[in-house]
């Protein structure tokens, strides 16, 4: 045992181990929550308007302008992450002042997130209980008291889900980002693992990577079915 | 007052036009309780929303206290609706709110402080009886303490109508009685307007005092409760009346006179009149159908008799049913 810890490929992943990985991980956990908060700040607001705008609903906009909001998110959707992060270099350029590095990377992760979370709120918010709506309406509430008071609210524990899904999707995307000089831990299973050969390091940093998911999805989760006060047994 | 004046409301659906109501007239008074009775598919729902414009009337006007609904702007419109609240079959609570906040919301909506508005909510819910369930999320609730908190809810901005919409059609027959005592109540005690869509009969007899029939998007006959039901004119409220119809009735026997007898009030109820019948007049009847139901205080009933013998028979049975004040009979023919 003593002879395989002391063995230099062994030696050298746990002085990599030891020097690199804290902060990779924090720097994984820090790009994916910032680009998460923005994706929603964007994403948010331009799900309302999705299900929100339509003709019969309570704030209606314009087909036309339906149609071409629709048009961008599929759009922006379909766009590999890889080819969208390169694509994107020169807003991230005016927005950050470089197009590489980890912060940088935030920009291309916000802008490949908030199509998919408009469309993760969108379905929230359709399942929001049409007869509700209408009673709001029935009290007087106006369009915005009714997305503001009643829409979102009522769709919170939906919401928490779809929000979980999106911070877990955004994880592997910053994993990619580590080609274009984004830190964390996708970088240092690139850059050991894919360019200098140790396995080793690349496996554990994947490891991490599955941990992370599986603690932002349980958080996510429990905060779903707490925060859901139609279920009545608790 | 409420003037409802020509309305007609009709939907464009993809390859026709469908009317689904046509001129209606109807005038409900301050302090009503007011039916509108029909069955599925008659479009009372589409009625009571056009009162406070959740759809829009096609043509024809919607008038309350002197003022055209219709006319009004979105704004003036929702301020107008907190005086014109609305109870739901389906309760339509907020379910991530608890009791307290929802009956909160209307008050919210209006800008009220939340200490004042979580006061009022409270008093509201000792109204409606559920005081303990302040802090209990609508899922904990049963039906009728649903719309209990629906009621309290609707009553927040101090209506002067509260319109339900089938509120108890959800419920059964003991939670029906209690959630309509509860509406009678706040009636008499608050003076306020009652407007009640229903397929039940049992609900327009309990509590209205005028009614309204449907039929197919149209007003088929309109009056106290008391005149339509004891003496229902369009086949609709006789539908409505006789549920089963007499459709279930073995045919005429030769020679069988066929009379309906209906009769309001004690004095009827208290006589034996079938026998009375037969031993002044000796004739002898059969009781077909029958059925009886008291609405308000007073005991109103209908009857099927058939009775064997000639015309004379039948003329002196219904002149002898004549002699009281409050039955009326008249003969049955044919198919009816």
């Amino acid at each position: 045992m003593s002879e395989f810890l002391a063995s230099p490929t062994i030696q050298e992943t746990l002085k990599i181990l030891k020097n690199e990985f804290l902060f990779a991980t924090w720097e994984t956990v820090y790009v994916t929550v910032i680009a998460t908060l923005f994706a929603i700040l964007l994403g948010l607001p331009l799900g309302v308007l999705l299900v929100a705008g339509e003709k019969n609903s309570v704030m209606p906009i314009p087909k036309t302008v339906l149609r071409i909001l629709n048009i961008i998110i599929n759009l922006l959707r379909s766009v590999p992450f890889l080819i969208l992060m390169i694509v994107v270099f020169p807003l991230t350029r005016l927005i950050v002042g470089t197009a590489v590095g980890t912060v940088a990377s935030i920009v291309p992760l916000t802008i490949a997130a908030f199509p998919f979370v408009a469309r993760l709120v969108e379905s929230s918010l359709r399942e929001v209980n049409p007869n509700v709506i209408e009673a709001a309406q029935s009290m007087g509430a106006s369009p915005m008291q009714i997305i503001i008071k009643v829409m979102i609210p009522e769709s919170i524990p939906s919401l928490i889900s779809n929000f979980t899904i999106a911070i877990t999707t955004i994880l592997g995307y910053t994993a990619m980002s580590g080609i274009i000089g984004g830190g964390g831990l996708g970088k240092i299973a690139i850059n050991y693992g894919y360019y200098r050969y140790k396995y080793l390091v690349m496996i554990l940093a994947v490891i991490l990577l599955i941990l992370l998911v599986q603690i932002f999805q349980t958080i996510g989760t429990k905060l779903a079915t707490r925060l859901d006060k139609r279920l009545k047994n608790r | 007052m409420i003037e409802i004046k020509h309305l007609s409301k009709s939907f464009e659906t993809s390859d026709k036009t469908v009317h689904a109501l046509r001129d209606i007239n109807l005038t409900i008074n301050d302090g009503d309780i007011y039916g509108v009775i029909g069955m599925s598919g008659a479009c009372k729902s589409t009625l009571v929303r056009c009162i406070n414009m959740l759809e829009r009337p096609t043509e024809g006007q919607v008038i309350i206290d002197g003022e055209d609904m219709g006319a009004l702007t979105d704004k003036q419109l929702r301020e107008r609706r907190r005086n014109i609240t609305m109870i739901f079959q389906s309760f339509n609570l907020l379910m991530q709110r608890n009791c307290l906040k929802n009956v909160c919301f209307p008050l919210e909506l209006a800008g009220m402080k939340k200490a004042d508005a979580e006061k009022r909510a409270m008093e509201l819910l000792e109204i409606v009886g559920l005081p303990e369930k302040a802090k209990a999320y609508p899922a904990q609730l049963s039906g009728g303490q649903q719309q209990r908190v629906a009621i309290a809810r609707a009553l927040a901005t101090d209506p002067k109508v509260l319109l339900c919409d089938e509120a108890t059609s959800a419920l059964d027959p003991k939670t029906t009685h209690a959630i309509l005592s509860l509406i009678r109540e706040i009636h008499d005690k608050l003076g306020i307007t009652v407007i009640i869509i229903t397929h039940q009969m049992s609900v327009v007899e309990e509590i209205c005092n005028r009614v309204a029939i449907l039929d197919d998007g149209q007003v088929v006959e309109e009056g106290t409760v008391d005149a339509v039901f004891s003496t229902p004119k369009s086949d609709a409220a006789k539908r409505l009346v006789s549920p089963d119809g007499l459709d279930g009735l073995p045919a005429a026997k030769p020679g069988e006179h066929r009379i309906r007898v209906v009769f309001q009030g004690s004095g009827a109820t208290e006589k034996p009149l079938i026998s009375a019948l037969a031993l002044e007049q000796g004739i002898s009847a059969s009781i077909l159908y029958a059925s009886t139901r008291s609405i308000g205080e007073k005991a109103f009933g209908t009857m099927l008799l058939g009775i064997e013998g000639d015309d004379d028979t039948r003329t002196r049975a219904l002149a002898y049913f004549d002699k009281f004040e409050d039955i009326s009979a008249e003969e049955v023919r044919g198919d009816e």
